[in-house]
């Protein structure tokens, strides 16, 4: 399956994705390929507000009909805001992976960093390599 | 066939990955003289040699002393429709099935055993059952850890001290902060007991506000026959209600079986440890049962697991639901309204003693005796009485001090010639 990975934004070999929304704040969540392997999403957990991640630290969860995983933070920062639509509507997460099914925001993301991280037309690459 | 077992080069290379030379090395931690020295068996005996052997020994049990003990299990009344129900082969497992869709049968009696707990205890959801009552204190202690992201365990003093050992050998390397008391400052929870382990009745209402203003949870240990009398967990607005549910149609083994029942909310059931069987339907829409929310069991969620908990106390639970199904509400009510009148009867006639209990009492009360109490329990054994508990080897009294229960079972002749042997065992 083709899919169009937003430009705006930067992706993890975990597949999870970063992009700035704006007064130096990026959003996170998962990538469509993500979302696709795991299915129907049942329920996300989310951190706590104010909680300071590591880049690669294991920020929230995401439960599927078919598995567990852990999310990991893309780059460092500190939760500025969280999703807390995903959990009544969990199925955000299969439907607009990219938009809509956001998990968490991060404050005090470094750019140098953000910049680091996957193009679109790279981890789109990456998918498909490993896809075989 | 894939599975191959580990070979020798694999175990070298664990051994060499952990710093430990040989298998033998692992088992240092356990002192020399608790050490197998041999495996120096006597021969083997005939069926019949071994039949006569093993009923030798079960006759030097006291099997017929009235029982007068408690302390978290308790002799009452068994009906015989529950060991000709449960020793059917249908439900004959002691483990929740692996296959669940493959065992309607078993996940809907798992299933309506929790819908009773839930109704038994005013909570939202139990899970399908865990091992006992101590290790139900402890499952519900490290679920207000996950909970609360807090690492300090309240104990409050009504906590029976045998599930406070329990608790405290299964933190001992979690890093966790084991304190005494009722303060919530700072802490996941505070574990209660009602009626205490000397048998004093509460309200934790209060406890439970004071618990949920600082950020904590409240854990309340609870006795399932008391509760056709007193006010339920869910009415105090306890957060993680457990128990041990022997008193429920299981009876009183030396190490059990028991059963271990914990119910929570809604909002904290994402953290909650074990197995949990809900309803659904198939896809021609007819009633199904389910083993769900698997996401936070070990086959799934490996070593961030809320439990290495993957089983549940099946054929135990069975036990307590068909107990439950055959006594009913009324019988339920009716049941501690005996235990309660009668405890209050024997102990009118215990004048000779002092109840230690600061407020009233359900079926059990500590007596303080002019004498020793563990000679005096083995006076009154030589005339067919289990006096009770002597509190003060489990630290939770002094040497004078018994805690005695009684259940539905006990006859008022019992119960004076009970009082009668005490007090010539105490005071002559």
């Amino acid at each position: 399956m083709q899919t169009d990975y937003p430009k705006e934004l930067r992706y993890t070999e975990e597949h999870e994705w970063v992009g700035p929304v704006g007064g130096g704040i990026y959003a996170v969540g998962i990538t469509a390929h993500a979302a696709e392997q795991l299915g129907d999403v049942t329920y996300v957990e989310l951190p706590e507000v104010g909680r300071a991640l590591a880049r690669g630290e294991a920020a929230a969860a995401v439960e599927s009909v078919k598995a567990a995983s852990d999310v990991y933070a893309p780059v460092a920062g500190k939760v500025a805001e969280i999703n807390g639509a995903l959990e009544s509507a969990p199925e955000m997460v299969n439907r607009d992976p990219h938009g809509e099914g956001w998990f968490f925001r991060l404050s005090g993301v470094s750019a140098q960093e953000f910049e680091s991280l996957m193009t679109a037309e790279q981890y789109a690459a990456f998918v498909q390599e490993h896809e075989g | 066939m894939t599975w191959i077992p580990t070979t020798n080069e694999e175990r070298d290379e664990m051994l060499a990955a952990i710093g430990v030379a040989s298998i033998d090395e692992l088992f240092d931690v356990i002192p020399p003289d608790l050490r197998l020295k041999s495996w120096d068996l006597p021969e083997g005996l005939s069926e019949m040699a071994v039949k006569r052997l093993v009923a030798e020994m079960g006759n030097r049990n006291c099997g017929s002393l009235v029982s007068y003990a408690g302390g978290g299990v308790y002799d009452h009344f068994i009906p015989a429709a529950v060991d000709a129900l449960t020793s059917r082969g249908e439900f004959y497992t002691a483990y929740t099935p692996y296959q669940p869709e493959c065992a309607q049968g078993t996940l809907q009696s798992i299933y309506e055993y929790q819908s009773a707990i839930v109704r038994l205890t005013g909570m939202d959801f139990a899970n399908a059952s865990l091992y006992e009552g101590g290790t139900a204190v402890f499952e519900a202690a490290a679920m207000a850890v996950r909970l609360t992201n807090r690492q300090r365990v309240v104990i409050h003093e009504s906590l029976n001290p045998v599930y406070r050992q329990v608790v405290e050998t299964h933190t001992a390397h979690l890093g966790l902060d084991i304190a005494s008391g009722d303060d919530p400052t700072g802490a996941a929870c505070v574990i209660v007991q009602n009626p205490s382990f000397l048998g004093t009745v509460r309200d934790f209402t209060a406890l439970a506000e004071r618990c949920h203003a600082a950020g904590a949870l409240l854990v309340l240990s609870f006795y399932p026959t008391s509760l056709g009398l007193l006010k339920t967990p869910g009415e105090m607005g306890v957060d993680i209600a457990v128990a041990e549910g022997q008193c429920l149609g299981i009876p009183l083994g030396f190490g059990g079986p028991y059963l271990g029942i914990l119910a929570t909310r809604k909002e904290h059931i994402r953290k909650m440890p074990g197995r949990l069987a809900a309803e659904t339907a198939d896809a021609q829409g007819r009633r199904g049962f389910v083993l769900t929310l698997q996401a936070r069991e070990q086959h799934i969620r490996r070593e961030k697991a809320m439990s290495n908990i993957c089983s549940n106390e099946a054929l135990m639970a069975l036990r307590s639901l068909i107990y439950l199904c055959l006594m009913g509400k009324d019988g339920f009510l009716e049941v501690a309204r005996h235990c309660h009148a009668k405890a209050e009867y024997l102990k009118s006639k215990l004048d000779f003693g002092t109840v230690l209990n600061d407020g009233p009492t359900f079926n059990e009360f500590a007596l303080r005796l002019p004498r020793n109490a563990e000679e005096v329990a083995k006076r009154v054994m030589d005339q067919g009485y289990f006096a009770g508990l002597p509190l003060a080897p489990l630290g939770a009294g002094e040497e004078t001090d018994l805690l005695i229960a009684v259940t539905e079972k006990r006859t008022r002749e019992d119960l004076d010639g009970f009082a009668q042997a005490l007090r010539e065992a105490a005071c002559n």
